[in-house]
């Protein structure tokens, strides 16, 4: 059902959690991938020499996506590689804990242009390789938590929230040229990512979660999988949930 | 096959989105249970293809409001196939009038047809679910559960009734390795909406970004994402098809 065959992605934060979860299936699938990293080295390299020792196409880029060049460079660095951008999967981001009322500026700005601006940065440049093709697929992850809010996250919710409202405006935009914008929106999912989360609090997050237990990166990857897939071609503007059935709203 | 050696049943299996996910499971490697209520012919002729393609199906006639019909045909599930994994509540009908002009047995009839089946087919599938450990349930409901539709507060209630339940529903059964989850459909191109007014379908087009309504291919394409072994940490989700119309 799922074919990538002869097609070319980008996954920003591709380096751990669920953006090597994408990347692993991407590849699996047959595309080509360029992962982009922020300061990960190692486990960029590791990643893309996984998906060559299976006989697939990857390389990495060192990239800031806070830096408004970044998407430009990725999608030159792609269309120099293999000729063509098909999909770009933003994953990029970073989480931090503590209340609104103690929050740094520099936290909140830091929050914002990594989960949030970088996405408007990725976006931007691939729409036009995209446009001329007149196919593109983009996902990018927001979080369950831009539209249930978490408290000590205020600033991954209103960043989550804004990747949501960016989503749907450009999919109305991107639409005449076949080219779907969808989010994804996981719960708490076993990554880096929730370590910043009390353990005490994710415990009580596996409690009132319908599954009863957090998710893994694959199984939010699957969705993302399914959301850059040809075959979904009549779904955009869309969140889909990967919550494992929590607040279900 | 990633559904090999599973049993599905697709209620009003035999046209529409219904016959294209039958069509999409069956490749997938599932045997199918074909559920038509009127549809004998298409019903056969679909399980036949299926089976010259070396899958299996099972047209079976059955009323699915219909709560002795409905335990029936999980029985003849059971005793040809032993399993059920997945269901798909599909069977659906339109009664439309403005509510000034909509008799109650046209209300009746499309909260019974759309959305007590739901609830009959679901009743009688979770415990054989649970007995297994697993399940994957998909109900399809409508953009007008979520955004309204003028001549439909029948079906627009019982589409959102369904969303209600399957929500509900997810919750119960999540320990039990089920999950519930609802489709929900613009305008796709089938026999229900060719009776939409052309005014009508000419002001859907401008407005869904896409430009073009949808197939039924492209619906059951998401219908065969949630059930299969892959979207095991998605439930009580609505996932809208609708070419970017509202967005909800």
């Amino acid at each position: 059902m799922i074919d990538f065959n002869g097609q070319v992605a980008i996954v920003t934060g591709g380096s751990g959690g669920i953006g090597q979860a994408v990347v692993e299936g991407l590849a699996r699938y047959g595309a080509r991938v360029l992962v982009g990293y922020h300061h990960n080295e190692a486990a960029a390299t590791d990643v893309v020499a996984a998906v060559q020792s299976s006989g697939r196409e990857a390389a990495a880029l060192a990239i800031d996506v806070r830096e408004p060049d970044s998407g430009n460079v990725l999608v030159a660095t792609a269309i120099e590689r293999w000729g063509k951008l098909d999909i770009l999967i933003n994953c990029a981001g970073i989480a931090d804990y503590g209340p609104l009322s103690e929050m740094s500026s520099e936290r909140w700005r830091q929050t914002i242009q990594t989960n949030l601006t970088g996405i408007y940065h990725t976006c931007r440049a691939a729409l036009r390789p995209m446009m001329q093709q007149r196919y593109g697929r983009i996902v990018n992850l927001a979080a369950l938590y831009g539209t249930s809010g978490f408290p000590g996250q205020a600033d991954f919710a209103a960043a989550a929230g804004g990747v949501i409202g960016l989503t749907r405006a450009l999919a109305r935009e991107a639409a005449p040229w076949q080219i779907t914008v969808n989010a994804v929106a996981p719960g708490m999912i076993e990554t880096d990512l929730i370590e910043v989360i009390p353990s005490e609090i994710q415990q009580w997050s596996a409690g009132i979660i319908a599954l009863r237990r957090l998710g893994k990166p694959e199984e939010v990857a699957a969705a993302v999988l399914f959301l850059a897939s040809p075959v979904a071609s009549y779904i955009t503007g869309q969140t889909l949930m990967v919550d494992g059935g929590w607040t279900m709203a | 096959m990633e559904l090999q050696g599973q049993v599905a049943i697709v209620t009003g299996g035999a046209r529409g989105i219904g016959r294209a996910t039958t069509i999409e499971l069956a490749n997938a490697g599932a045997r199918v249970v074909i559920n038509y209520q009127r549809s004998a012919g298409a019903a056969e002729s679909l399980a036949a293809e299926i089976t010259a393609a070396g899958g299996e199906a099972l047209p079976y006639q059955a009323d699915v409001a219909d709560e002795q019909a409905v335990t029936r045909m999980i029985q003849a599930a059971l005793s040809r196939w032993g399993r059920i994994d997945i269901l798909v509540n599909n069977a659906g009908i339109t009664a439309d009038a403005p509510m000034a002009r909509l008799r109650p047995e046209q209300w009746q009839q499309v909260i019974e047809t759309d959305l007590t089946s739901v609830f009959l087919c679901c009743r009688a599938v979770v415990p054989i679910m649970r007995s297994t450990g697993y399940g994957r349930i998909v109900s399809v409901s409508s953009l007008a559960a979520l955004a309204g539709n003028v001549g439909q507060t029948n079906y627009a209630a019982a589409k959102a009734g369904i969303i209600g339940l399957s929500r509900s529903l997810a919750r119960e059964v999540a320990r039990d390795g089920i999950t519930v989850n609802v489709v929900a459909p613009g305008y796709i191109e089938t026999d229900m909406v060719e009776t939409v007014p052309e005014a009508l379908r000419a002001w859907a087009l401008q407005a869904i970004a896409l430009g073009r309504f949808g197939r039924p291919e492209e619906v059951a394409a998401a219908i065969r994402f949630l059930v299969s072994p892959r979207a095991s940490y998605i439930t009580g989700h609505v996932l809208t098809i609708d070419g970017g119309w509202v967005m909800p």
